[in-house]
């Protein structure tokens, strides 16, 4: 479980998180959705300890990630996979050597476990075959998947996505969206996904915090959010025609 | 990982380089023996066309101008490669894997360019003498008694020395000047060219700098 206790954030005069308290827990999709410029990418950033909140604190399974030391935050990220928006795959690296790379950074392993390690986590996304390709090789959905195999090839407690369907289409995007689903439940990890794709969470959602101006203004699951009475979430979950449809068919 | 990634860069700092130092040595040696010779013809012994062609090349154009260029070159490379890599998230991605994207990305390429900026120039310095001697030999402006009485005239092993600390410091510079502007890039392409920018600029003014200071404290 991870845990954000009273998180605040600013960049000069901008307060973009205020006293934000969550819980995220363990082997379930738990969804932050919000408007663009809510403050879902900073809350991220601060949860994995690339920005340093101004106040709060974060906890991984009870231990306080913030009050830790740069050789402690190392360990604890060790146990951390993030899939980003844009993939960020090394591209002078081929498929096979992007999900390689933890695994040659930080484990003992020989190579040839390795190479078996890499296959598995290829094969976990249908990627086989596409070991020797660069990334610029690839299509958006099937980067994204390279991603989630780099992510998950150090057996993660936690697993980060930002935005993981962006720029992709509907379809692919379930594939995305299943695929997390079912890796968060085989590998009983505590998964975070920042989204504002409506779809995606309605598809693979097991908990969501709405955050609106900088503060968590709902939390809940999918259920309560279709049928939720806060004007603000209701807002942001029907703005779209489509959802204004299912809601009239609720 | 590290030594890896070092050999990598070796290979784009120092061999990727070679056709471009190999290129300017050679014309800088032949331009300058053709200028001495042009300004001091009949008024100084002719063996002061290979003494100036040696002197300019250790002393100033292959450990000044060399580094320049490659400012250019492995300058701009640098900080466009690292401010890629920071707009696309893969210095972020880095980050959360516990690597540590400074150590793992610059430092190899600080000291691929140590080791091989200063080869490189030494390099430059025998190319320039050698197309010195080629020209003067083609032209006949000098004989080739004359160049090599020249270019052995009252040599000092400290000048190579001296050239070698220079090239070293201006190596440190550049390098470590645009590894800094591209690590600290911040929003899409635009900024991504502004920073490889800002380095070519920013290494090529401080070198200039340096170079003046070194010069009077060294010599």
């Amino acid at each position: 479980m991870i845990e954000l206790v009273n998180i605040s954030k600013s960049f000069g005069d901008q307060t973009v998180l205020k006293d934000v308290s969550a819980q995220f827990e363990k082997g379930k999709v738990n969804f932050v959705i919000g408007r663009s410029g809510s403050g879902k990418s900073v809350m991220t950033k601060c949860t994995v300890g690339l920005l340093e909140p101004d106040s709060g604190n974060v906890l991984f399974d009870g231990r306080n990630f913030t009050a830790m030391n740069l050789k402690q935050r190392k360990e604890i990220r060790k146990e951390i996979g993030m899939l980003f928006q844009g993939s960020a795959l090394f591209d002078s690296m081929t498929v096979e050597e992007n999900v390689m790379f933890p695994l040659k950074m930080f484990s003992e392993m020989p190579l040839e476990e390795m190479k078996a390690r890499v296959l598995h986590c290829l094969n976990r996304v249908e990627l086989t075959g596409s070991e020797h390709k660069l990334p610029a090789e690839l299509s958006g959905g099937m980067q994204k998947r390279v991603g989630i195999a780099r992510a998950i090839s150090m057996n993660p407690q936690y697993l980060f996505c930002d935005e993981p369907n962006s720029g992709l289409d509907p379809q692919t995007a379930i594939i995305i969206d299943n695929l997390i689903l079912d890796l968060t439940k085989e590998y009983g990890m505590t998964t975070v996904v920042i989204s504002h794709d409506m779809n995606s969470v309605i598809e693979a959602s097991d908990t969501i915090h709405f955050i609106h101006q900088g503060e968590v203004a709902w939390s809940g699951n999918n259920a309560d959010m279709m049928t939720s009475s806060s004007s603000t979430l209701n807002d942001f979950v029907y703005a779209s025609k489509l959802m204004q449809r299912m809601r009239n068919t609720i | 990982m590290f030594y890896k990634m070092l050999v990598k860069e070796m290979g784009i700092i120092g061999i990727d380089s070679l056709g471009i130092v190999v290129l300017l040595a050679t014309f800088m040696g032949a331009v300058m023996c053709l200028q001495t010779a042009h300004q001091v013809s009949g008024w100084y012994p002719a063996y002061i066309i290979g003494f100036t062609v040696r002197q300019t090349m250790i002393l100033e154009f292959s450990p000044t101008l060399i580094p320049i260029i490659l400012a250019g070159k492995v300058g701009s490379n640098i900080a466009s490669q690292l401010g890629t890599m920071r707009v696309t998230e893969q210095i972020d991605a880095l980050e959360i894997m516990g690597v540590n994207s400074s150590g793992y990305l610059v430092l190899p390429k600080i000291i691929a360019g140590l080791f091989c900026i200063p080869i490189l120039v030494v390099m430059s310095m025998f190319l320039g003498v050698a197309s010195g001697a080629g020209i003067a030999f083609v032209t006949k402006v000098c004989s080739m008694a004359e160049y090599q009485e020249g270019i052995q005239l009252d040599f000092e092993s400290y000048s190579v020395v001296y050239a070698l600390l220079k090239t070293s410091v201006f190596a440190l510079i550049m390098t470590s000047v645009s590894a800094y502007h591209g690590y600290h890039t911040e929003g899409g392409a635009l900024d991504v060219a502004r920073s490889s920018t800002k380095a070519v600029v920013y290494s090529a003014v401080i070198i200039m700098i340096t170079n003046l200071v070194l010069t009077q404290i060294l010599l």
